[in-house]
């Protein structure tokens, strides 16, 4: 029969990209799980054993472990605040009519296409140097004495960076739902008598706040995974100023070849996307229906 | 009725709107700017006219092998991408047009193994590729970026496949068309667009993945943003050359992603903003 032709077909075609995400899910967070309880390490390959869960307990009460957790909660927090914030903000004034509003958009857009490293290095050497930046150029015109950011406030900066790169996602997702609403409902109110202030609580904000609730989630997966910027700014530091749980497992695997306690890192770096994943997941599950 | 907007308010406006835009975009600005000055310019002060030096960009070619990560980078690119929709289209398809009761949690399963933070698997996959000498190579960092963007890859498409109306299928059977007419003559114009919407915005994510392109390469297979990462610490203070590099990694994926601002959305938010 035709239609049972065409299930087992689909099956088919469905097979290759279900199985190969399957091994690519199973297989590697298997791997992790072992590891976390071996006492393994790289630079000592023959002498791995069984360690129980020393590892948990060693990369948990570590004081850089509660570093990097508090880091990796002010770098996504932070991030967000300014990215969700400014978004609305920009997205509500280039909606207004402009001139030459296709190119403000491209402009505004651009950051989001810098890949990490470049965007990093452009702040780092260009914006933010402590001698040739443009912040230590405006710092001197106005008589002040330029700032060492990275050295006095390196988290801070790391959060102004990523912000930058994350700004024109917000805006670009906040602007899409706002064109989607109902302009004669506006126009409505608008005759009605309804102030711009009310406008915007009743009618603009209840539509924003679905695209408001993508951003952050969808957001803050990526925050989580925040990495090259510290890579080639702050190197973590000084000392685990900059330390996001990303970097500090990474350190423990790459630098100190501690295989167990970096596997041991990633399980509760686990554990954290996936509270955030189930509530994307359900922001997401409506919209299939 | 219309709102009436005068000219002096749009004027406003504009002003306001330009003054962000121009502020967001500095950094950029500046660093094609700085890519035009030669290095004694580059650390002078503060100057938006460059004397529009290209010495830093045969530099960067001539010194730093430059060519080597940008053809890596096209190669892991687009070989990801492609290989993604070799296995995503099908998939997408199928779910799109046999759906079953199980298609939804599917989909959402798929999604859900994009949610794996990659640290997380850092250690496997490291020790993986360091056993098998995938280490390094191109074809090892194209499976990977390969699984990274599929989740994504299948969502795409199954959202744009899900707009091309069924009804047509089912005239171009009564018209007696076989699945092999079926495929090439009715689905396949109606699925392009689609597709290559799809394509361009996987070549962008995968051209700027930083994280794995960082862990696992060295020097044969490490695309741009690998390459920019490791020019960080010997080139300190060169920086025309530094924006120079800069400009010649981040122009291609610039341009493409000005024109594909509406596929960001629609990928990036899997439909759930439109």
């Amino acid at each position: 029969m035709a239609t049972r032709q065409t299930q087992s077909l689909a099956r088919l075609m469905r097979a290759p990209a279900i199985l190969l995400l399957l091994v690519w899910m199973v297989v590697p967070l298997a791997m992790t799980l072992y590891y976390s309880f071996l006492d393994y390490n790289l630079l000592n390959p023959g002498q791995t054993s069984w360690a129980g869960w020393f590892n948990y307990k060693f990369f948990y009460t570590d004081p850089a472990f509660f570093a990097a957790i508090g880091n990796t909660l002010l770098l996504v927090l932070g991030v967000l605040a300014i990215t969700v914030i400014g978004g609305v903000a920009i997205a509500l004034l280039i909606d207004r009519p402009i001139f030459g509003q296709g190119l403000v958009r491209i402009l505004i857009i651009s950051p989001f296409f810098v890949m990490p490293p470049v965007a990093a290095l452009i702040w780092k050497n260009m914006i933010m140097h402590p001698s040739y930046g443009v912040f230590a150029d405006v710092a001197r015109f106005f008589g002040a004495q330029p700032v060492d950011w990275f050295a006095q406030y390196p988290l801070m900066s790391i959060i102004l960076i990523v912000a930058w790169q994350w700004l024109p996602f917000a805006t670009l997702i906040l602007l899409t739902a706002l064109q989607s609403l109902d302009r004669e409902q506006i126009e409505a109110a608008e005759m009605d008598g309804a102030g711009a202030v009310n406008r915007f609580i009743h009618l603009v904000a209840p539509h924003m706040a679905r695209a408001v609730t993508v951003v952050i989630l969808i957001q803050t997966i990526f925050l989580l995974g925040v990495y090259a910027e510290i890579l080639v700014t702050t190197n973590g530091g000084p000392g685990y100023a900059s330390t996001n749980l990303t970097y500090l497992i990474y350190r423990a695997a790459r630098l100190n070849f501690d295989i167990g306690g970096a596997a041991a890192g990633g399980i509760i770096a686990v554990v954290l996307a996936n509270i955030v994943a189930i509530f994307l997941m359900r922001a997401v599950g409506k919209n299939l229906d | 009725m219309a709102r009436a907007v005068t000219t002096r308010t749009k004027i406003g406006y504009t002003i306001a709107a330009w003054a962000v835009a121009l502020v967001i975009f500095f950094p950029i600005l500046y660093t094609i700017i700085t890519s035009l000055k030669t290095e004694q310019e580059a650390i002078s002060g503060f100057s938006l006219i460059p004397s529009f030096s290209t010495q830093s960009f045969s530099d960067v070619q001539s010194q730093n092998n430059y060519w080597r990560p940008f053809t890596n980078s096209v190669i892991l690119a687009v070989g990801s991408t492609l290989l993604a929709l070799v296995v995503a289209i099908p998939a997408a398809w199928a779910m799109a047009f046999s759906p079953t009761k199980r298609t939804k949690d599917i989909l959402m399963w798929m999604l859900s193994t994009k949610m794996m933070p990659a640290v997380a698997v850092l250690v496997p996959i490291y020790l993986i590729f360091l056993r098998t000498g995938l280490m390094d190579t191109r074809i090892g960092l194209t499976i990977l970026l390969m699984l990274i963007n599929l989740p994504i890859v299948v969502w795409m498409l199954y959202t744009y496949f899900r707009e091309i109306p069924g009804e047509i299928l089912e005239a171009a059977r009564m018209d007696g068309a076989s699945l092999r007419d079926e495929i090439i003559h009715v689905l396949t114009p109606m699925a392009v667009p689609g597709i290559a919407s799809t394509l361009l915005l996987n070549v962008i994510l995968a051209w700027n993945e930083a994280f794995w392109t960082i862990q696992l390469t060295t020097t044969n297979a490490a695309p741009l943003s690998a390459f920019i990462a490791s020019f960080s610490s010997p080139q300190g203070l060169f920086w025309a050359k530094l924006s120079a590099a800069s400009v010649m990694a981040i122009a291609p994926i610039l341009i493409l992603g000005w024109f594909s601002q509406k596929q960001l959305v629609r990928g990036l938010t899997f439909g759930a903003v439109k």
